[in-house]
């Protein structure tokens, strides 16, 4: 079977985040592959070692031509090949064009599983694989923090309020893949240096047949008119622990006055 | 993951000579560093705790053979890129980085002069690091003048094997070490660079034993001991290179095995002015954070210029290395004068911007400034630098 994972670049966490004057996240600084995307890719990478009759992981990303390194990041992590969709009409895209775009690449490669991690760091909107699923006509599921493949039924616990929900689907299907889900392994220096010569497949939207007039700008529903950051939290209250019992005392009495014991 | 970048990418850009894949390895081992080493390295120092468990994990990266060929399972990388990592690796812990370079050099010997049965036989398990490596050239009586030493190894013809005796000080890795490169005489006594021989040593090896662990201002996560040699009988074919070539191939040796050390200080520097950087925003007197007087600003100015100076430095002399350059020697004698000197001094720096909490063990400062002192003793004095840097100034070989 085939396993596609969708990945992203993002503004590397070290890098404070602005907003542009076009309403859109500046993202000329230091840039990495999307964290929770290497949960999704070491879920690929050990399902393809538990046994599961995995012939290939393409990673698959939408994005500048400067997102090639992040894919050759994904690569090193495990992927097989890789596909850079990349064109000027994609900027601006909102979740559902990225979704219709991403998709439209899912279709051409028809894979068993799609697999990508559940949020991204920058947008930070936790859809995008629900709405490839609507796309692709297929079962999403997100925040899922296990996987086991037995044919072509996929079990998974998710994460849910109350504890975990267990889950069976039939594939295929596109998963969002937890943080918890694992530990994504380090990329070794032999796969770092192998990635490059790994095959990628370099497209645009004509070349993969993707409707103009639904991705970028014009084909994004969501228009953003204003950004405010959240309202600064007010400093809280640094209790020193001298004596214990005033020290339990002080506590009680600050949960007392807020009425939450 | 940590996503910190690191220091190469972070102020280099890939502008100074990094490849994609270079930056790439760079991140990838100052995450390792960060989430692997940084945690742990109070409390291994401490606690005079050698984690072996942790090198194995690097070694799984590919980290134990860095540029040994790929043959046998090394990694087949370049010494620039061994600087890239050993930088990464020390700014979470410059004795771990040190330890692992110092067996990345024994490895490294071992691919270069060993026969070809040698190096099937040991790469493998060095480059998986099952099987740790050490390097045996000091001995009491011998340290800057190293080509006088005294350990005697005397040829037995009927039994085809060499027969050991002597004792080596300052052994990183004595007794944890599964393999050990011994330099010892085989010419004359008196008989200078030109009697040494260079010879591959089991532990266990009957006559082999281990001086008291050694107790040390610094460099304390990694066990420093004599290595006593008494009769020990090594075969002829763990010889390396040829009778009396020995000396060489600890000169060879020692040229990257000063990049990597000039490269740990580099790392220990990273920390310390990372460290700073965020001390002095935090730490608030006269009703700001300190951070915002111009003495601290200048200080911190000073660490990294000084900082980003030492690195041009070291990428210069490890390109030499790489390339072969005739002014190879040289270059990574200054380089490793000028990064371990300086390492230590904004270590220093950033302990005195830390005032009194700097001298406290938890803010790990302390540490840094005990870790990287020694860098200006070892793989060769920072004044024998400046012996091999005044042979020839101008650098035209003449």
């Amino acid at each position: 079977m085939k396993i596609l994972v969708l990945v992203k670049e993002v503004p590397d966490a070290a890098v404070e985040k602005t907003i542009g004057a076009d309403g859109r996240i500046d993202r000329s600084g230091e840039k990495t592959l999307n964290p929770s995307d290497t949960n999704a890719l070491e879920a690929a990478v050990q399902l393809k070692e538990a046994g599961a009759d995995v012939s290939e992981i393409v990673a698959v990303t939408v994005g500048p031509d400067s997102a090639s390194r992040s894919l050759q990041g994904a690569v090193s992590r495990g992927a097989d090949r890789s596909i850079h969709l990349s064109d000027a009409g994609l900027a601006g895209s909102d979740v559902v064009a990225t979704g219709y775009a991403l998709a439209e690449l899912v279709k051409r490669e028809n894979p068993e599983l799609v697999l990508l991690g559940q949020q991204s760091d920058d947008a930070g909107c936790y859809a995008v694989g629900s709405v490839v699923g609507q796309f692709l006509g297929q079962p999403a599921l997100s925040q899922v923090s296990k996987l086991e493949l037995s044919g072509t039924t996929l079990t998974l616990e998710r994460q849910a309020e109350y504890g975990y929900d267990t889950l069976e689907v039939t594939l295929p299907a596109v998963i969002s893949v937890s943080d918890s889900a694992n530990e994504p392994r380090y990329p070794s220096l032999k796969a770092i240096m192998g990635a490059k010569k790994k095959p990628v497949e370099k497209l645009d939207l004509a070349g993969a047949g993707i409707d103009a007039g639904k991705v970028g700008t014009a084909g994004s529903g969501v228009e953003c008119k204003d950004f405010q950051a959240p309202a600064a939290k007010a400093a809280g209250t640094i209790i020193t622990d001298e004596d214990t019992a005033a020290t339990v005392e002080q506590i009680v009495a600050w949960l007392d006055s807020r009425k939450l014991v | 993951m940590s996503s910190t970048p690191p220091p190469s990418s972070q102020q280099a850009g890939g502008r100074f000579g990094l490849t994609e894949e270079q930056d790439d390895i760079a991140r990838m081992v100052r995450a390792f560093a960060d989430d692997e080493i940084a945690p742990h390295a109070i409390d291994w120092d401490e606690r005079e705790h050698f984690p072996r468990e942790v090198l194995v994990q690097a070694a799984g990266l590919g980290l134990g053979a860095i540029y040994t060929r790929e043959e046998h399972g090394g990694s087949g990388m370049s010494r620039m890129d061994a600087a890239l990592i050993f930088e990464a690796l020390a700014t979470g812990c410059p004795t771990v980085s040190a330890h692992l370079s110092i067996h990345n050099m024994a490895t490294w010997m071992v691919d270069a002069f060993g026969s070809d049965e040698l190096r099937a036989r040991y790469i493998p398990r060095l480059a998986a690091m099952n099987l740790l490596g050490a390097y045996c050239l000091t001995e009491p009586g011998a340290g800057s003048d190293a080509s006088s030493l005294q350990a005697r190894a005397t040829y037995d013809a009927a039994a085809d094997e060499y027969v050991l005796s002597g004792v080596k000080q300052f052994i990183s890795g004595a007794g944890a070490a599964g393999m050990y490169v011994v330099m010892a005489r085989t010419g004359e006594p008196g008989s200078g660079p030109r009697g040494i021989t260079a010879f591959v040593v089991d532990d266990g090896t009957p006559g082999l034993s281990f001086g008291k662990h050694e107790r040390k201002m610094g460099w304390r996560a990694q066990p420093t001991a004599q290595l006593l040699l008494d009769d020990v009988r090594v075969p002829a074919a763990n010889r390396l290179g040829d009778e009396g070539t020995g000396f060489r191939i600890a000169m060879a040796g020692l040229d990257g095995g000063r990049i990597n050390i000039g490269a740990c200080s580099l790392g220990g520097a990273q920390s310390a002015l990372e460290k700073s950087v965020q001390y002095t925003r935090e730490r608030e007197q006269f009703g700001a954070p300190i951070a915002e007087l111009q003495s601290v600003q200048f200080t911190l100015a000073d660490m990294a210029t000084d900082l980003e100076a030492a690195r041009a430095l070291l990428w210069r002399a490890a390109a030499a290395l790489d390339a072969g350059h005739p002014s190879k020697t040289r270059l990574c004698a200054m380089a490793k004068r000028t990064a371990t000197d300086l390492g230590f001094d904004i270590a220093d720096r950033a302990l005195q911007l830390h005032g009194g909490y700097g001298y406290l063990t938890e803010y790990g400062i302390e540490k840094l400034v005990r870790d990287l002192r020694v860098h200006r003793i070892l793989e060769g004095t920072n004044e024998v630098m400046r012996l091999i840097v005044a042979r020839d100034p101008l650098g035209t070989g003449a």
